[in-house]
């Protein structure tokens, strides 16, 4: 997992340079999205602002008209600094549907108006509902709609690793 | 000993504190701590409830509670319709059911209720879907008060559990103290009660409060100093023999405030009569949080808005 991290890192000074902002999705793009930092800053010797975001309050399956049986726990959304006129990557695991980024992209936009927002995943696993890609991928994934991927994280999960209910890559 | 908070709220409604489990009351606080944030935002509004309705329902006078609801429900996006009890059929001498069932047709999820009548608000949950909470009921019970007294308590002090407070004033007829009297003793928090005999209330036993006729022994140690007001309106006789007086021995002066401990808070739920209860410098002083206790009461009602949204759907699934 360190190198594809590295490899999505490179990917983003590539296009976009070190002026950038990482804003980590709850729950775990904010570890993915600390972990790009500190790849960025390695490469540049420069730092990178890193921001979370809670879409909670967002959703799109929430409401009169769903059946939530209870209401999602409230996270913290953290900008460090305005993002007016900056190049934001929003960081996430897994890209599946693309209700969760239609979210973010609705939370963040109430924060201001960034210069252009980029999207980077981990894992793309496909079956989109929404007209959203991702810009910077780790790993594609080919899945079926029914098949549960989870990526684990050191930080939350004591382990690295991408698992379709079996392994399919641990951490290197 | 750290109270975990609940997963969610078990009813769907919030009539009162004494109806809450101690993980309920985490809940809310933790979630107003989210929601605090939203006012500073450049857009100081979130889709969470977009869709709802609530009907803010307030037959008794209010300013500040009724304000700070209404902002709590725009802010979470819900649709909000005010009925006011001097400008609708109640004064044409329509019961509170058939109002309410009047209500139901236009099919609100939320009814905020005030009444002079203690019990209302909970005899209304049992008759409507709606999730009803209560913005006050007569001498009864004020909980998004006592939750927002609560949230301002832990937002100095980290934790209510060990905190000594002193609320002063016309306990009898104040359903402010009865709520905060209900949450402290259920977060571990010591309660004193200060007021002229004859504005005691009779269980102060039950309430698990100590009792004191006078303000300078209670403020002893004190982290938190409430003050009431005067409530001139529910008195059917007169208990003190006059405001001057009062204020000679139970208003709140800078020199009291110097008996208690030395991080103490110094809170008023409002409205405040300067000069009867409490005296101007310790209002405007630095130890005063009665303008937090207004913005930390938005969200306060935006939590419990909130976390009955995703109860409703339970609660309606079921019947």
């Amino acid at each position: 997992m360190a190198r594809t991290v590295a490899r999505m890192a490179a990917e983003i000074l590539d296009r976009d340079g070190d002026d950038v902002m990482l804003v980590g999705i709850h729950t775990r793009g904010v570890p993915l999205a600390d972990r790009l930092a500190r790849a960025l800053e390695e490469a540049t010797g420069h730092d990178v602002s890193v921001g979370l975001l809670d879409i909670t309050l967002y959703r799109d399956d929430v409401g009169p008209w769903r059946a939530a049986h209870r209401q999602p726990v409230l996270k913290k959304t953290v900008l460090p600094e305005s993002i007016d006129d900056r190049i934001i990557y929003l960081v996430d695991d897994v890209l599946f549907t693309g209700r969760t980024i239609r979210a973010a992209l609705d939370t963040l936009i109430d924060y201001g108006r960034p210069l252009a927002v980029r999207l980077v995943v981990l894992v793309d696993r496909g079956h989109r509902e929404l007209p959203i890609a991702a810009d910077v991928v780790g790993r594609s994934l080919e899945t079926t709609r029914e098949e549960d991927v989870q990526v684990r994280l050191k930080e939350i999960d004591g382990e690295d690793g991408i698992w379709i209910g079996r392994e399919v890559a641990n951490g290197d | 000993m750290a109270i975990e908070s609940a997963a969610a709220l078990a009813g769907k409604d919030v009539v009162g504190i004494s109806h809450l489990e101690p993980g309920e009351i985490q809940l809310i606080l933790d979630t107003a701590e989210e929601l605090l944030e939203v006012a500073k935002r450049p857009i100081k509004k979130v889709p969470a409830l977009r869709g709802y309705t609530v009907v803010n329902l307030f037959m008794e006078a209010s300013t500040r509670t009724r304000f700070s609801f209404e902002v709590a429900e725009k802010r979470l996006s819900a649709d909000t319709l005010n009925f006011a009890a001097s400008s609708s059929s109640v004064s044409k001498g329509e019961t509170l059911f058939d109002t309410a069932r009047n209500l139901m047709a236009m099919a609100p999820d939320f009814i905020v209720i005030r009444h002079p009548h203690s019990g209302a608000p909970h005899r209304l949950a049992n008759v409507v879907p709606a999730a009803i909470i209560n913005a006050g009921d007569g001498i009864n019970e004020h909980p998004t008060q006592a939750l927002l007294d609560a949230f301002t308590m832990r937002q100095r002090f980290g934790s209510l559990e060990g905190l000594k407070v002193v609320i002063a004033g016309d306990i009898r007829h104040s359903r402010v103290a009865r709520s905060n009297a209900f949450l402290l003793d259920k977060m571990g928090a010591e309660v004193r009660f200060v007021a002229p005999a004859s504005l005691l209330p009779l269980e102060v036993e039950e309430l698990g409060v100590t009792p004191f006729v006078r303000l300078e022994p209670a403020l002893e140690g004190a982290n938190v100093v409430m003050m009431l007001r005067i409530q001139l309106e529910r008195q059917k006789r007169v208990n003190f023999p006059s405001m001057r007086e009062y204020f000679d021995f139970f208003a709140l002066t800078p020199e009291r405030l110097e008996l208690a401990a030395e991080n103490a808070i110094v809170m008023h739920p409002g409205p405040m009569n300067r000069g009867v209860e409490i005296d101007s410098g310790v209002a405007d002083g630095p130890r005063s949080v009665i303008l937090d206790q207004v913005t930390n009461g938005v969200a306060i009602r935006m939590a419990i808005l909130y976390l009955l949204a995703g109860g409703r759907s339970e609660a309606a699934s079921d019947s």
